[in-house]
């Protein structure tokens, strides 16, 4: 039988299984995989919150979904071409996003009568008719393993642990991948453990072998690379970035770096990280809760080193007092809030972008801060990078979001030059002659920075109400309503210091759709798509929440409709209306999910269409 | 720069003092722990600049205003994790915190007990006064069973801390008393944790003459202290009395006061105070939940163990023996990368 080479411009793989069949490991290496051959990508991992639910359930289903190509990739897929499924229950879970005439490839072994069961369903879908719509492709991928490694001293357990290496082997043959990085990785990774090197590079080559030896698969498929802009990449998640978007900044600021930081999911990613890099003389504090990992990120930051937290929504909450703090004692400090689903506990592991109006306003009384979002898993550098500048620049404590889908995700970095990053060296105050802790810039309105151990210059800080020059503590009414203006405008006046927005499309039209945050790649998308069907529809996207930039109003007014779509009931867009007074409307979804293109697509057919 | 060098061994009491008018009360117990941190800190040989003190929320946190040096007033209960940031990035500053019981054992009772256990290098002063004072007289974490307060009408129901005990339980390096009343043990006191490396802990004694008067006047007043005060020395036996005629020696692992005079114990019997006994430490602290026994004031545990911020330090060190220093351009591009041309 002669089998043919299919070329494809982009594809979406799901790998799906037990929260302990290694999935997350096994769309890793296939991203990384994807990203050597120089695919634009884009990952999106799906996990529950359960470290090892009960094996079978449809709760303990853990997924990976890569959407790559030789095209530009902006989202993970709204929907699957092909999914690797190890039980009944990730099939189940999953079937739903799988397209018309998409590819199953399934782990037969474990389609026996318990685990159908505990997926619910009455018969074997792989042998009735139900997926009569699909290509299912039935590979004993237990068994095989076994096989594969028979000869080899190994537990059941850890022969079974191998598994998913059998099932990545096969779809790089599927899809015309090289094995080398993932034999490196396994060569790297269990450098200690000869025989699991031997096990697991036996079992990622017998299952590319299955596919290249048995006449299941009638075609392969191959993806060219995309035409990214020339230049060294690398794969990395939003939080990988995130975290060295903060040692770039202390690199770059010549400051060391101190995380204060309590473990919390989706962001502990961040502290591990750093936590590695020491001899960056990077200090993590593992703090014994959220409210000591921001007040010791403070206290650090009054020595003169960068201080940072991290965080996700609960913590955020935490933390609101000591924020209010750092905006009264106008000392640099960068909050990282990883958004989750919630309120309360919520959803851990999944994302939403709900904690906006909490970073803009959430705190007592008049306490303006600077907020960012990142907008994919790289930006997360850019934007961390930035905030840094500012916090810096300004004096001021500065929130950065990204959420649980971005700090998870993957997609390609173009390596930026270390000499293309500008530098953030802040100047500390050495002059004691006539030395004002509260004295501020013209400018900025900053106030200088005059760090312990400057002699001459001891002074008090605190959070009661200071005078506007001393800093002693002032009780005049008129002195708190100066100062409490002066803060404010302090960080309004940030808005002539930023990038002015920019859309995306045309300048004017009938319609705008304004994103921020994790939403970028999906909305960007859906108005790519409705423009090259001759749609007047534009997309401009928020990196500075707080304070806005300057040209907004102008943009808004410059479109008859304004659609705001957000993973939230409606948060920039209640900003927008309050702000500039348009009547913008929100498209908004909460399901601890990214949005899907298509659904925006629909929006704005609507939208245009009622004009 | 044109300020003049004052060498350090040159500070006078004046030198730590600030143009901030004191706002305690009147009378407060407050004013003389004020007094002897300033004339024992001329002692200390730190250069002023390298001086921190912390503070939180409360009366006692007020004490950064007054003390010359850099100073820090936080929000309530977070001194200590203020404090810790600041150590751990900057080791070389003397760090204080001054703290009181609501302030440091209840909101900021986490804090504390971490801060201790991590031994790192700053020194909590904790002012003690059994009362909610700037809130206006609520009970706190250390007010006895039974007080009648604005928020206790009918007598406190609340088992207090024992907040030496409470250090000990984080197996804290430095653990002392001292009295408001009683400048030269305070200034001994306070000494010998400027000295420590590590968390120095010392409760102080302080009487609020406004919501809490005479909390402490039986170990604090001429008439009365000498016979239920006894003052911890290290190597020497535990005696008290305004004659020295009594002494506490230990009966089975529990103290009893014994005379001196009647014949049946000599000095030989009593407890020769061991600031290096861990097991001793939670004897002579736990002293203070008996009233039959005088209360221990002085040093009562100090032992020298690594801290955090030098282990820190340690393993920076050797990850930058063993990989250099950090370069950014090896981080970005370290492990699987590739070209497009």
């Amino acid at each position: 039988m002669k089998r043919g080479t299919q070329r494809l411009d982009e594809l979406t793989i799901l790998f799906a299984g037990d929260s302990g069949d290694g999935m997350q490991l096994t769309g890793g290496q296939f991203t990384i995989t994807s990203a050597f051959v120089g695919n634009d990508l884009a990952t999106f991992p799906d996990y529950p919150a359960e470290i090892r639910a009960p094996a079978g359930t449809l709760f303990g289903v853990s997924g990976f979904q890569i959407h790559f190509g030789a095209t530009e990739i902006r989202t993970p897929g709204d929907q699957c071409d092909c999914m690797v499924v190890m039980n009944p229950a990730a099939l189940k879970v999953n079937l739903k996003c799988l397209k018309e005439g998409g590819s199953i490839i399934a782990n037969t072994d474990s389609f026996n009568e318990k685990f159908l069961k505990l997926a619910g369903f009455t018969s074997n879908p792989l042998e009735d008719e139900s997926l009569g719509r699909y290509q299912v492709y039935s590979v004993p991928i237990t068994k095989l393993t076994q096989n594969a490694l028979n000869d080899l001293n190994l537990s059941q357990k850890h022969i079974d642990r191998t598994k998913n290496f059998f099932a990545l082997g096969l779809t790089y043959w599927m899809y015309n991948r090289p094995m080398e990085p993932t034999l490196n990785w396994i060569k790297e990774k269990f450098a200690k453990t000869p025989e699991f090197v031997e096990a697991n590079t036996r079992v990622l080559k017998a299952g590319h072998a299955y596919g290249e030896t048995t006449e299941l698969f009638t075609v392969r498929y191959e993806i060219k690379p995309a035409q990214l802009p020339k230049g060294k990449y690398r794969s990395i998640t939003g939080n990988e970035a995130t975290a060295w978007g903060l040692i770039a900044a202390s690199v770059k600021s010549k400051l060391e770096l101190f995380l204060g930081s309590y473990p919390i999911t989706p962001a502990s990613e961040i502290l591990h990280e750093l936590a590695k890099y020491k001899n960056f003389k990077i200090r993590t504090f593992q703090a014994e809760d959220e409210i000591a990992g921001i007040s010791s990120a403070i206290g650090a930051s009054f020595g003169g080193a960068l201080g940072a937290t991290t965080t996700s929504g609960p913590g955020m909450a935490l933390k609101t007092e000591a924020m209010g703090l750092a905006v009264m004692l106008e000392l640099p400090l960068i909050i990282v809030d990883v958004q989750r689903g919630g309120p309360s506990t919520g959803l851990p592991t999944k994302t939403e972008q709900a904690d906006l109006l909490q970073s803009v306003y959430g705190r007592n009384s008049e306490a303006p801060i600077p907020v960012l979002a990142a907008s994919s898993p790289t930006d997360c550098f850019d934007t961390t990078y930035e905030a840094a500048r500012i916090a810096l620049k300004y004096m001021t404590p500065v929130i950065v979001l990204t959420d649980g889908y971005i700090a998870n995700g993957a997609e390609p970095w173009h390596i930026p030059s270390i000499d293309d990053l500008l530098d953030l060296t802040p100047k500390f105050e050495t002059n004691p002659e006539n030395f004002q802790p509260y004295r501020r810039d013209p400018v900025t309105l900053t106030r200088p920075w005059a760090i312990p151990g400057t002699r001459g210059l001891e002074h008090r800080i605190g959070g009661l109400e200071k005078d506007n020059l001393s800093g002693n503590i002032s009780y005049d009414p008129d002195n708190h309503d100066y100062m409490v203006k002066i803060r404010t405008k302090k960080v309004e006046n940030i808005a002539n210091d930023i990038p002015l927005a920019q859309t995306d499309g045309d300048g004017s039209g009938e319609l705008l759709v304004v994103s921020w945050g994790g939403t970028y790649g999906s909305v960007n998308s859906a108005v790519h798509n409705k423009r090259s069907e001759g749609l007047s529809v534009s997309h401009m996207h928020l990196r500075y929440l707080n304070p806005l930039p300057n040209n907004l109003g102008q943009i808004l007014n410059n479109f008859k409709q304004i659609l705001v779509p957000e993973i939230n009931l409606g948060q920039l867009v209640k900003i927008l209306r309050d702000k500039y007074l348009v009547s913008a409307i929100g498209f908004n979804v909460v399901r601890g999910l990214p949005l899907r293109a298509l659904e925006i697509e629909e929006t704005i057919d609507e939208l245009i269409k009622r004009g | 720069m044109n300020t003049p060098i004052v060498p350090t061994q040159k500070y006078t009491t004046k030198d730590f003092q600030t143009d901030q008018d004191v706002r305690w009360c009147p009378g407060c117990g407050d004013y003389s722990i004020l007094a002897q941190t300033q004339r024992v800190f001329p002692e200390l040989g730190i250069p002023k600049e390298k001086i921190v003190f912390v503070s939180g929320i409360g009366c006692s946190s007020r004490f950064p205003y007054y003390m010359n040096t850099y100073g820090f007033h936080g929000i309530h209960g977070r001194a200590a994790a203020i404090a810790t940031g600041l150590k751990l990035s900057r080791p070389d500053l003397s760090v204080w915190v001054t703290t009181g019981d609501g302030d440091g054992m209840s909101i900021g009772g986490n804090h504390f007990i971490h801060a201790c256990r991590r031994n790192i290098g700053i020194k909590i002063l904790l002012f003690n006064n059994q009362i909610y004072g700037l809130t206006k007289g609520q009970f706190s974490p250390t007010s006895v069973e039974g007080q009648i307060t604005k928020s206790t009408p009918y007598g406190n129901i609340d088992h207090p801390f024992n907040p030496l005990l409470l250090a000990l339980g984080t197996e804290a390096t430095f653990v002392a008393r001292t009295l408001d009343r009683d400048p030269k043990n305070m200034q001994y006191v306070i000494k010998r944790a400027a000295e420590h490396n590590g968390t120095a802990f010392v409760e102080i004694y302080q009487n609020c003459n406004v919501f809490n008067d005479g909390a402490f006047e039986l170990w604090t007043e001429k008439g009365t202290k000498d016979d239920n005060v006894v003052v911890l020395e290290n190597g020497l036996p535990m005696i008290f009395g305004k004659n020295k005629d009594k002494g506490v020696r230990l009966n089975g692992f529990s103290p009893d006061v014994v005379s001196l005079t009647d014949g049946k114990y000599s000095v030989n019997d009593l407890i020769i105070h061991n600031e290096k006994d861990p097991m001793l430490a939670f004897i002579i602290a736990g002293m203070s939940n008996n009233p039959a026994l005088p209360r221990p004031i002085g040093i009562v545990h100090a032992i020298e163990k690594p801290t955090y911020e030098s282990l820190i330090q340690k393993q920076i060190d050797t990850l930058t023996a063993k990989q250099g220093e950090g370069n950014l351009e090896k981080l970005f591009n370290h492990g699987q990368t590739w070209e497009i041309k």
